[in-house]
C-alpha cells in the first residue's frame, strides 16, 4: 500500500462530494437537528434532566458520536457498494498504478474524513445553540477520524460478504439501529440491565458517546479507556476490512 | 522485441480453469487479436495483462517486469479500454479525464491540456460539460478510449473495442486505433468480430475453452484454412464464432 496511491482515491472522493455536497448535506444536517428538536425539547419536557443536565444538553454531544457514525457507515456500506458494483468505479481505478490495498485504503481514508467533517458540523450547532459546556469539545474532532476508521471498517466486512444491496438492510437494523438506541446517547445504560452495558462496551459507538459527552462538559481525563479503545478497534478491524475486500473483489 | 511474454499462463475461478496453460509473445508495436467465442477465456487474459489479478499459475512478462512483482509499474505504462462502461458517472466528460489522470500522477496543470487534446482527438470536445449519463454508447466509447490515452500508454489494451456499436462509429474506432499504431502504440484487443480482427490486427490468437489454438496473421491463417477467419475458425475449433 503506498498512501500517495491512497491519497488519490481520496481525492477522487473529495471530487465528487464537492460536487454534489449541496444536497447530500442538508440531509445529514437536518437530521441530527430533528433528533435534538423531537427528544431533546419533546421528550425533554417531560425528562428535565439526567445526571443534573438538562435533557437537551444530555443528548447534544451523542448526536456529535451518532452522525458521525451514520456518516462513515453510509460512505463505506452503500457508498462503497455502488462504487464497486453497479458504477464499476473500482474497476477503472485498478487499471492505473493504484492497487487494491491502495484503493481499500482511499475508501477509509475517505469514510474516516467525512465522519470527522459531519460531526464537526454538529459541534458547530450545539456550540451555537449553546448546549455545550467546555471548548474542549474541539478536542473530539482527531477523536472522529479514528472512530470513523472503525465504523467505516467495520462496513467494508459487510460489503465484502453481502450477496446484494439489499442484504445491507440486515447491517442496519440488526446491528447500526441497535449500538445507535443504546450507545447511551439518549439515556444512561447504566440503568439498563447489565448485559446491556456488556454489549455496549464491545461497540465503537458506546466510548464515542462517551468521549463526546465528557469532551463538551470538560472532563477529558475522564475517558482515557475510551479513547485507547478507539484505535485499538481501528487496529484490530482494518487488516479484516482488507483481506476480506481483496477477495471480494480480486477473484 | 517482446513487450508481453507468456509462459503456461493459467487462471482458475474456484474449479473452473479459465485459462490453461497458454504460451505468447506480444511484439513490440503490432496490433494483436485475441479471437474467440464468449467464454474462451480472452477478457482473462487481458486482466492478467493490465495486473487485475495475478495468474493461477505460469508467468507473465510486460515491459521484462512480472506482474505480479510490479503492477503498479505496469499500469503506470498501459491504457486499458474496458468491455463495459465504467465510466465515473459522478463526473462530466472532462472531470472523468482529469480525475483519471490523478491516479497516474499527471500534474493539474498538463491534464487539463492533455484532457483537451483527447477530448478533441475523438470528437467529444464540445461535450465536455455534459454528464456521463447524456453520453451515447458510442460517445461513451470514445470517451473510454480518450481515458485510457491519459497516460500515453505504450501498450493499449481494447477488450472489444467496437461491441454494440453501429457500423460509423465503429469505423470511427477503428480510424483512431490505426492512428495510434501508426505512432507505435503496442495494441492488444479482444474480439469476436472477424472484420474487425482482419481489418486492424497483425497477427491473432484464436481461443478456444482457455487454450490458444493457433496464432499466426489473419491472412496467413484465411490462405491455410480457405476463406474467412469465420471459416478457419470453424475448422479449428469446430464451432461457430458468433455463439
Amino acid at each position: 500500500m503506498k498512501i500517495r496511491r491512497a491519497f488519490r482515491v481520496w481525492q477522487r472522493h473529495l471530487t465528487v462530494y464537492t460536487k454534489l455536497y449541496k444536497s447530500s448535506i442538508a440531509l445529514n444536517f437536518v437530521e441530527p437537528v430533528l433528533y435534538l428538536a423531537a427528544l431533546g425539547l419533546g421528550l425533554g419536557a417531560y425528562v428535565k434532566e439526567i445526571n443534573g443536565i438538562p435533557y437537551i444538553n444530555f443528548i447534544a454531544p451523542g448526536i456529535i458520536a451518532s452522525s458521525s457514525m451514520f456518516a462513515a457507515t453510509y460512505e463505506c456500506s452503500y457508498g462503497t457498494y455502488v462504487r464497486m458494483t453497479y458504477q464499476k468505479t473500482f474497476d477503472a481505478i485498478l487499471a492505473t498504478p493504484v492497487n487494491i490495498d491502495d484503493l481499500i485504503a482511499g475508501e477509509l481514508l475517505w469514510a474516516a474524513t467525512k465522519s470527522m467533517f459531519y460531526g464537526a458540523i454538529i459541534i458547530i450547532v450545539i456550540s451555537a445553540l449553546g448546549l455545550v459546556r467546555s471548548v474542549d469539545v474541539v478536542l473530539a474532532v482527531p477523536v472522529l477520524f479514528v472512530s470513523g476508521l472503525v465504523f467505516a471498517g467495520i462496513a467494508l466486512l459487510f460489503v465484502a460478504i453481502v450477496p446484494g444491496i439489499d442484504s445491507f438492510n440486515y447491517f442496519y437494523t440488526l446491528f447500526i439501529t441497535p449500538m445507535f438506541l443504546f450507545s447511551g446517547i439518549f439515556f444512561p445504560i447504566d440503568t439498563m440491565p447489565p448485559i446491556v452495558g456488556k454489549i455496549a462496551f464491545f461497540t465503537p459507538l458506546y466510548h464515542l458517546v462517551n468521549i463526546c459527552r465528557s469532551f463538551s462538559s470538560g472532563a477529558p481525563s475522564a475517558v482515557l479507556w475510551d479513547l485507547v479503545w478507539l484505535p485499538v478497534a481501528a487496529a484490530v478491524i482494518a487488516p479484516y476490512s482488507f483481506r476480506l475486500m481483496r477477495k471480494r473483489i480480486i477473484k | 522485441m517482446n513487450i508481453v511474454t507468456a509462459k503456461g499462463l493459467t487462471k482458475d475461478y474456484g474449479d473452473l480453469r479459465a485459462v490453461d496453460g497458454i504460451d505468447f509473445e506480444i511484439v513490440k508495436g503490432e496490433c494483436f487479436g485475441f479471437l474467440g467465442p464468449n467464454g474462451a477465456g480472452k477478457t482473462t487474459v487481458m486482466s492478467i495483462v493490465h495486473c487485475f489479478f495475478p495468474p493461477s499459475a505460469g508467468e507473465l512478462k510486460v515491459f521484462g517486469m512480472d506482474v505480479r512483482e510490479e503492477p503498479s509499474r505496469i499500469k503506470a505504462k498501459i491504457g486499458v479500454m474496458p468491455q463495459d462502461d465504467n465510466l465515473d458517472p459522478d463526473l462530466s466528460v472532462f472531470e472523468n479525464l482529469i480525475v483519471y489522470a490523478r491516479y497516474f500522477d499527471i500534474p493539474a496543470k498538463r491534464s487539463a491540456s492533455l484532457a483537451w487534446d483527447l477530448l478533441a482527438f475523438v470528437e467529444l470536445k464540445e461535450k465536455a460539460k455534459v454528464n456521463i449519463r447524456d453520453l451515447s454508447g458510442g460517445m461513451k466509447r470514445r470517451l473510454l478510449l480518450a481515458r485510457s490515452l491519459i497516460n500515453n500508454p505504450e501498450i493499449l489494451i481494447l477488450d472489444e473495442p467496437t461491441v454494440g456499436l453501429d457500423p460509423h462509429s465503429r469505423h470511427s474506432v477503428w480510424e483512431k486505433l490505426a492512428y495510434l499504431k501508426s505512432q507505435d502504440t503496442t495494441l492488444v484487443l479482444t474480439t469476436h468480430y472477424m472484420e474487425e480482427a482482419e481489418r486492424i490486427c497483425d497477427r491473432v490468437a484464436i481461443m478456444d475453452s482457455g487454450k490458444i489454438v493457433t496464432t499466426d496473421s489473419p491472412a496467413a491463417l484465411m490462405q491455410k484454412h480457405g476463406g474467412t477467419l469465420e471459416n478457419v475458425y470453424l475448422e479449428l475449433t469446430g464451432r461457430s464464432l458468433e455463439n
